[in-house]
Parts: structure tokens; sequence; C-alpha cells
């Protein structure tokens, strides 16, 4: 059934995805792929695996953007210029345009915890739902012929037979540098709602009207890198030294 | 967007199957004329041909039966549902003029008037997606109509000089349909030319904020499905000839063709069949140029995180 929850689904699960701690590792779009390949229904097939057009399907993949303030420059290291990593899955949106499109009843939207999810003995691969996601979040599988999309790794978040610390998406419990965080989003005194409040968390492309249930955090205003690479420079440079190194400047001079 | 031959072929033949069929179900041609017969028989073809073709491009075709279901909710759903509905006057009306050399009127209009709702849903599969922004227009179905209905009464003039009825009235009303498309599609395309992207590499990653965002490195080194689906570009030098191409072959040379026509008037019937046919061709192609420019400048949402 494709069209959305009537009411508001009970719980609201989803990440946090930290943009200020993400490394840009891609540990995340690997344990991603390995779970969700032997997990969740077709396997994630890859085209040409060891060929030179390689290429294949992924859940979630991870961006690197670089962000210029207005009048910054690119100085290496010592310039304006910040490097942004940028994990991308899918958001699970409140309004979900890939499920209202779907002419099948394929995809659809849990009513119990809002997860997005395609029934893939029903999907007849016409992509109409990648095309409906402004975020590229589903990718079609091209040797199962059905479309492929973050579950939330809904056969680990409820998996009695795994551990406890285990039943999160395979994502969160890889990052390395914890930069992606699991939760429910409906509930305010969640820690990952919390997070989300303290530090402002936004919704991609609020302008399309899909409601994200994922939010990101924000990186942090930046550390003055410029005081350092003045140090930098400094050490090329001693005209301004003053006291014990002017006098060695001095010294170093007369040798 | 990728312009996927299949979707090209399917959009153009059903949209002038279609067309043919409304102008069939005004009951413009005599249906006791051969050439009424078989300008029935064309559009049920050019109908079943451009939906077989749809589902070349289907994962698992198999289960294609399935897409009737979720009409509530999907464009993609009710198109299916509106095509099947359709075909059962369509192919009432073509079984009364080629067995009984009959027109029923009733019969005929809702036909006719299913047939529009028809490409409605198909445009609207498009119009819909908020995604692309250059789509998501009321333009873009009223196009989508406007096309059909000058394809359709382009078709007709030809079955009409081959002796199935009044040729002056529709080469007439072809010409009108042709040069009201080409006024719609105009001003779509200006719309497109002028638009301001309501999504950036600044909303799609939320930092804005800090300045100016712009792609550092791709997630991988090759290309996935989604810049193959949605990251094809055409240069611009390019689109604008091939736009004035498809405004020259699917709009001028036909207009003037159908124009011609109805100065020649009934002198010279076997004129009118060739000067007919060649307008229809001439349209027809310049018709496949302009879907296919229809998916290749479109710009998907998702390219702000690709660079494109
Ligand atoms: S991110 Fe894309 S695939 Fe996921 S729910 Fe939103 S629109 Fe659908
Ligand atoms: S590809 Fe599958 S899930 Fe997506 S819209 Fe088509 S039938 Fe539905």
């Amino acid at each position: 059934m494709t069209s959305l929850p009537a009411t508001a689904p009970a719980k609201k699960l989803g990440l946090v995805i930290d943009l200020d701690v993400c490394v840009g590792c891609h540990a995340c779009v690997i344990s991603c792929k390995e779970w969700n390949t032997g997990g969740y229904g077709a396997a994630l097939s890859d085209q040409d695996p060891y060929g030179a057009e390689v290429s294949g399907t992924f859940l979630n993949r991870v961006h690197s953007f670089e962000v210029i303030p207005e009048g910054g420059e690119i100085v290496g290291e010592a310039g304006e210029a910040r490097i942004v990593h940028f994990p991308k899955s899918c958001l699970h949106c409140d309004d979900a345009p890939c499920v209202t499109v779907c002419p099948t009843g394929a995809s659809y939207k849990r009513t119990e915890d809002g997860i997005v999810l395609v029934d893939e003995d029903m999907c007849i691969g016409c992509g109409l739902c990648a095309w409906a996601c402004p975020y590229g979040a589903r990718e079609m599988d091209l040797a199962a012929g059905v479309m492929k999309k973050c579950t939330l790794c809904v056969d680990r978040i409820y998996n009695e037979t795994i551990q406890e610390i285990d039943r999160v998406p395979s994502c969160v419990r890889t990052c390395p540098a914890n930069a992606r965080h699991y939760g429910d989003l409906a509930d305010p005194q969640s820690e990952v709602s919390l997070m989300v409040a303290a530090r402002g968390g936004i919704d991609l492309m609020p302008e399309q009207g899909t409601r994200p249930v994922n939010k990101y955090l924000p990186p942090r205003p930046r550390q003055v890198l410029g005081a350092g690479s003045e140090q930098a420079l400094l050490a090329e440079n001693t005209d301004g030294a003053t006291g014990f190194f002017a006098w060695l400047d001095g010294v170093l001079e007369r040798i | 967007m990728h312009p996927a031959l299949s979707i090209i072929v399917f959009t153009t033949l059903s949209g002038l199957g279609y067309g043919l069929a409304t102008a069939l179900g005004t009951g413009l041609l005599d249906p006791a004329a051969t050439a009424t017969k078989a300008a029935h028989l064309l559009a049920l073809a050019l109908i079943a041909a451009g939906l077989m073709s749809s589902t070349l491009h289907l994962g698992n075709p198999q289960r294609a039966w399935r897409a009737f279901s979720q009409w509530r909710s999907s464009w993609l759903s009710r198109e299916g549902v509106m095509a099947v509905l359709t075909f059962l006057p369509l192919a009432a009306s073509a079984f009364l003029a080629i067995f009984e050399s009959r027109y029923e009127p009733a019969l005929g209009l809702a036909g006719a008037a299913l047939s529009l709702v028809t490409v409605y849903c198909t445009a609207m599969i498009y119009a819909s997606l908020k995604s692309v922004q250059t789509w998501h227009t009321p333009l873009t179905p009223l196009c989508y109509l406007l096309f059909a209905l000058a394809g359709g009464f382009s078709l007709s003039t030809f079955f009409a000089a081959m002796g199935g009825g009044n040729l002056l009235l529709s080469s007439g009303l072809a010409a009108f349909f042709v040069c009201l498309a080409w006024i719609a599609k105009l001003v779509w395309r200006n719309r497109m030319n002028t638009l301001r992207p309501i999504s950036t590499p600044e909303t799609a990653t939320g930092l804005g904020f800090i300045g100016k965002v712009r792609l550092f490195e791709r997630p991988h080194i090759n290309d996935n499905y989604l810049t193959n689906e949605m990251g094809f570009r055409v240069a611009r030098k390019h689109a604008v000839k091939l736009a004035a191409l498809s405004f020259g072959l699917g709009g001028i040379v036909p207009v003037a063709l159908l124009l011609g026509l109805l100065a020649l008037g009934a002198a010279h019937p076997a004129v009118a069949v060739g000067v007919a046919l060649l307008a229809v061709l001439s349209h027809i192609t310049g018709m496949l140029v302009e879907r296919w420019l229809f998916f290749a400048e479109a710009r998907h949402a998702v390219m702000n995180y690709y660079g494109g």
C-alpha cells in the first residue's frame, strides 16, 4: 500500500549524522554493503567487479564537499576553505515521495516505526521511486532488477539472536569516529533528539517538502586555524621575533 | 535525466495513438471509408506498441500487472488503469467502424475523453516529481495533451486525404493544434531556461551557512546507477540546435504543409496524400527530438550531491 500512514508513526527511527566528526573513512559504506548483501532481500550486486568499469549497488555513500566562506581563499591548509565529509543514505522521510509514486505497492512506510522499505517480491523495477527521491537514496540493483535502499538494518535492530550492543544499524555500529547515531526521533527525550536540539540538527533540502527523519549535525565553527598557520609562516620569516628568539635569530645570523 | 529510448518511443507513439483516437472519436472521419477503418487500426497499434515499449525498461516485467493496484496515490498506476479502461471504448468504436461502418457518438466521445485523460496521466508521472523542477509544472501536461492532439489530427488529415473524410476541416484543426502545442512548449522552454533552482548544493548539504559548497570528491570514482540515470547532461550548444530542429520539423514544416493543404483544397487528391504524409512524418521526427530533449535537459535534484 503506497499511501503514506494516515497517522504519524508512533516512533520515528532514524539516524543522526555528525558532520563535525565524520572523517570520511568510508567504513560505514563497506559495513553497510557487507551486512546488506547477505541480509534483507536480494544481494547488492556489482557490475564488472574486477574490471575498469566497476560499479555496484550501495545503500550508503560518502561524498566530500569543499565549503568556501564568502571572500575566503583556498590556500592549502591555511586557507579558509573547509572539507566536509558527508555520508548519505535514506532519510526515511515523513512525506516520502518515493512511496506515493510507486505503482505496485512495493514501496511503503511502516506505521509502527516509520521505516521506509521495499517489498522486493512486488517491485517491478520501474525506477520511478529513485526519480522521486531528491537525495539519491535509492539504487536499482541491476542484477536483480529490483529497487534497493537503506532498511535502517531492520534485520538487526529487532534481532534478538544477536547481542544487544549490535542491535543498531551496521553503519552506526561500525563508525570508528562515532559520527553516526541511531534512535527514536519522535521521542524528544531520546539521546538523538537531545543531540539534535543541542547542536541545531538540520534537514537536507527542506524545500523539497519530504520532511526527512534523519538529521545532520552541522560542523562546529572552525577553531582559529589562522593563528597556527601564521606561526607556520613565521618559521620562514623572523621579522617579528622578540626576546630569546630575537637573540637566537641574531646569533644565527652572525654565524 | 537519461533519455531512455524505450520511454521516448513510448511517450511519442502512445501520444500519437491517443491523439488519433481522439480525432476519430469526434466523428471527423467517415466510418464507411476504408481509410477510416485503417486509421482505427493504426491508433490501436500505436497505443499498443507504445505500451509494450514502456515495459521494456522494467527490471521485472513479469510482475507488471501489479502496477494497476496503487491508483490512489501513483500517477504511473493511474496511467496503467486508464490505458486499460480507454482500450474498451476505443476497441468498440474500431469494431463498429470496421465491421458495421458505423460511428456511435456516445462511444466515440467517451473514447476521446478517456484517451486525453490517459495522456494526462502519463504527463503527470513527470509533472508530479518535485525532484525534477523542469518538469514540475502544469505546463508539462498541457504540452503533452496539445502535442497528442497535434499529432493525432495531423494523422487524421492523412487519412482524410486518403478518402476518409473532410480534408479541409481536418488539416485546419491539425494546423491549429500544432500551433497551440508549440506556443505551450515555447512557454515551457522559457520557464525552464529562466528557472532558479529551488535546491542547490548549499541546501542539499545544509552547509550554506558556512559558504559556497563545491563537490570535492564523489563517493566512488566510477559512475553509478544514480549518475547514469540522472546525471545525463547535454551540451548547451547542442541543446539549442536540437531545440531549433524539433521546432522546425515538429512545428514549422508541418504547419506550412497543412496550410498548403488548405490552399490546395480538394483539387489534387494524390498530391494531398503526399503532402499530408510529409507533414505527419516531419511532425513525428520533430516530436522524437522534442521528447529526447525533455529528458536530456531535465536536471535532477540529486545532482547537487554529484557536482552536476
Ligand atoms: S530519502 Fe529518498 S528513499 Fe528515503 S524516504 Fe526520503 S525520498 Fe524516500
Ligand atoms: S522500482 Fe519498485 S519500488 Fe520503485 S516505484 Fe517501481 S515498483 Fe515501486
